[in-house]
């Protein structure tokens, strides 16, 4: 265990964020939830109870008869901003004053930094360069991310829980979204800083970076792959190119079925799933199978060494 | 004659709430006009914090109310907000603390930008004067860099919160989309801040994230069909970015004019359009009262069955 190594990594100033993120998104994911299944107990509750449903019960939040509906900004509301304002301000001066923002040599195009991170919030997408071509990782998936980030609202046919926190009233749209941001985005970005070393080989926490490891790793396309290589003409750019297309066609196909098979899983998705048009249904399960295609390839990288699965004489995927 | 009846008391009722507003406003014009004739017997009584704030510093209501709807800076609020919407558990507060921090980071980058010059002969010795010799320099440029990586992080849980609350539904589809551009520009503003000391740390960053532009599909000379296209390292996407096949000179006048002039141009219209369409989609979501799953009405509308995919079957 290399403790020395471990701490110069969490210790680099530029990594500081990335510390304070393993405990703020924690913190307040734990924070949400507990309000969220406190909301969801409470509806239980009403569910049961029509007559109670009727009354001010529905409030997700304190409530006497007679306490006025409404609350004057200034000052009950402008104190808070006052006060948030004074906290990060005391918070940025301590941090700024204890800890140098990082400054390295000057640039030099001739002298290569390993490892060359990116900026920490962009690990995901440079840990998705092992994965996937830059065109696949750098382009393509970010676009969809902001693209899929954008359709949310108009795909979302569940009209609960608008405006307050609850799991059980939006189960696939919560469990969804923490994999996407916290499963995938936020460990990656940890993924990124903590393991990724020289070479961007994986390196345990504690683990020395040893700039001068080998790995001897052969990644083979899917193709190169007994059975398939028994089968497929390895020297046939169309035999390969269509055998890939059919292994992605197939991909999303089952992973489409998986992804109907959540949306019908019960009474309650079932009504949702009726509330959705055609372009709706479509729209979701391209950015769900989509988005389940990353943690798919990762693991086929991971455990199998599989380079490609689809290889054409254009792009690989 | 049913129709009769009831208009009459209607329109008695109508004038009486008329004559209510006459009889007010003529009692705020008497109280006006006093305060005038005071203010003319006794000029050596100046009214300072009026002056300033157009109200007067006192409990009422109506000047509570007023000190914030006459105020430029303030006027962003309501008057009043539903008594749980100032609640920390609900809100987190992350919102504004994300614009708090843009106007750290304005402020704290406006200063620096007096210290410093886009050029690769000075950027780095900017740097290096800014936190040896320019009295807080380091302070300055420790804040600057780290208000920006606590904005991401605070623009990430903001988002969050608005997510796990669901408040991107109906009406508010359209800010949620505004606020991911938001994010976008903040995640850019970032990126192109950290080119701007001129360091390894930044020109090794930017030049792997740059790289990727490479392989833009039909815009990056390595990108699918960028090559049939005629896309070379020269004319490419990447070379637009950079103003030039390397990270060099012409990348850093880039970045720096993105970083202090472009962005945050565009950032600040977003956000006016953001603040705005909260007022106008009826101010933040909730803490809303539940609904039940009882309450949703099964979907009948207009839409044929085959454009359901929950028809098929039928």
């Amino acid at each position: 265990m290399d403790w020395h190594q471990l701490w110069e990594i969490t210790s680099a100033p530029d990594n500081i964020p990335i510390v304070a993120l393993l405990f703020l998104v924690p913190f307040y994911a734990w924070y949400g939830l507990r309000q969220a299944l406190e909301n969801d107990r409470l509806v239980a509750q009403l569910e049961k109870d029509p007559a109670m449903a009727k009354t001010h019960h529905r409030k997700t939040q304190p409530w006497k008869p007679g306490w006025s509906r409404e609350v004057h900004v200034w000052p009950y509301l402008m104190r808070i901003e006052f006060l948030a304002a004074l906290i990060v301000t005391f918070i940025l001066m301590v941090w700024s004053i204890t800890l140098n923002a990082p400054l390295e040599e000057p640039a030099n195009p001739n002298l290569t930094m390993n490892p060359a991170k990116a900026p920490w919030y962009f690990l995901g997408l440079q840990e998705m360069l092992v994965y996937f071509d830059p065109w696949i990782a750098g382009v393509l998936m970010p676009t969809l991310i902001i693209i899929g980030l954008m359709v949310i609202p108009y795909i979302d046919t569940n009209p609960l829980g608008n405006g307050y926190y609850t799991f059980r009233q939006r189960p696939i749209a919560i469990l969804s979204f923490c994999f996407g941001f916290l499963g995938l985005w936020v460990l990656m970005i940890i993924i990124g800083t903590f393991i990724r070393g020289p070479g961007w080989m994986w390196f345990w926490p504690g683990q020395t970076w040893d700039h001068n490891r080998l790995v001897f790793e052969v990644n083979r396309d899917l193709h190169e792959i007994w059975p398939f290589s028994a089968v497929i003409p390895q020297t046939s750019w169309l035999a390969k190119g269509l055998f890939g297309g059919a292994v992605v066609a197939l991909y999303y196909l089952l992973a489409g079925l998986a992804v109907h098979k959540v949306f019908v899983l019960n009474e309650f998705t079932r009504k949702i799933y009726r509330r959705m048009g055609l372009v709706q249904y479509l729209t979701v399960q391209f950015f769900f199978v989509t988005m389940l295609g990353l943690p798919v390839k990762m693991l086929l990288r991971l455990l199998f060494r599989i380079k490609y699965v689809w290889v054409t004489p254009w792009f690989n995927i | 004659m049913a129709e009769k009846n009831n208009a009459k008391p209607n329109n008695k009722r109508g004038l009486t709430a008329l004559l209510e507003q006459a009889q007010e406003k003529s009692k705020a014009l008497k109280e006006k006009v006093i305060e005038e004739a005071k203010a003319l017997k006794e000029p050596e009584k100046t009214q300072l914090f009026r002056s300033i704030f157009r109200v007067k510093h006192d409990e009422q209501p109506r000047n509570r109310a007023l000190s914030v709807l006459t105020n430029v800076f303030f006027h962003l609020h309501p008057a009043k907000i539903n008594r749980d919407a100032v609640r920390y558990s609900f809100t987190w507060g992350m919102g504004g603390l994300t614009f708090y921090l843009f106007l750290v980071l304005t402020f704290t980058g406006v200063l620096l930008m007096y210290y410093y010059h886009p050029t690769k002969a000075q950027a780095f010795r900017d740097i290096l004067y800014l936190e040896h010799d320019v009295p807080f320099g380091k302070l300055l440029r420790n804040m600057h860099r780290w208000a920006a990586h606590l904005m991401i992080i605070t623009v990430w849980l903001h988002m969050f919160r608005v997510f796990l609350t669901g408040s991107y539904k109906r009406p508010r589809e359209f800010n949620w989309c505004i606020g991911v551009i938001l994010m976008v520009l903040t995640l850019l503003l970032s990126f192109t801040g950290y080119l701007l000391p001129d360091d390894q740390l930044g020109f090794w960053a930017v030049t792997v994230g740059t790289n990727m532009a490479r392989a833009t599909p039909l815009l990056g000379h390595e990108g699918p069909f960028g090559a049939q296209l005629g896309m070379t390292p020269y004319n490419d996407v990447r070379f637009a970015l950079l103003g030039g096949s390397i990270v060099d000179a012409n990348a850093l006048l880039r970045a720096y004019i993105w970083h202090c002039i472009a962005i945050p141009l565009l950032a600040a219209i977003f956000m006016g359009v953001h603040f705005w369409r909260v007022r106008k989609d009826g101010g933040i979501s909730g803490p809303a009262p539940v609904t039940l799953e009882s309450e949703v009405k099964e979907a009948k509308g207009p839409t044929p069955v085959i454009m359901r995919p929950s028809g098929m079957r039928e």
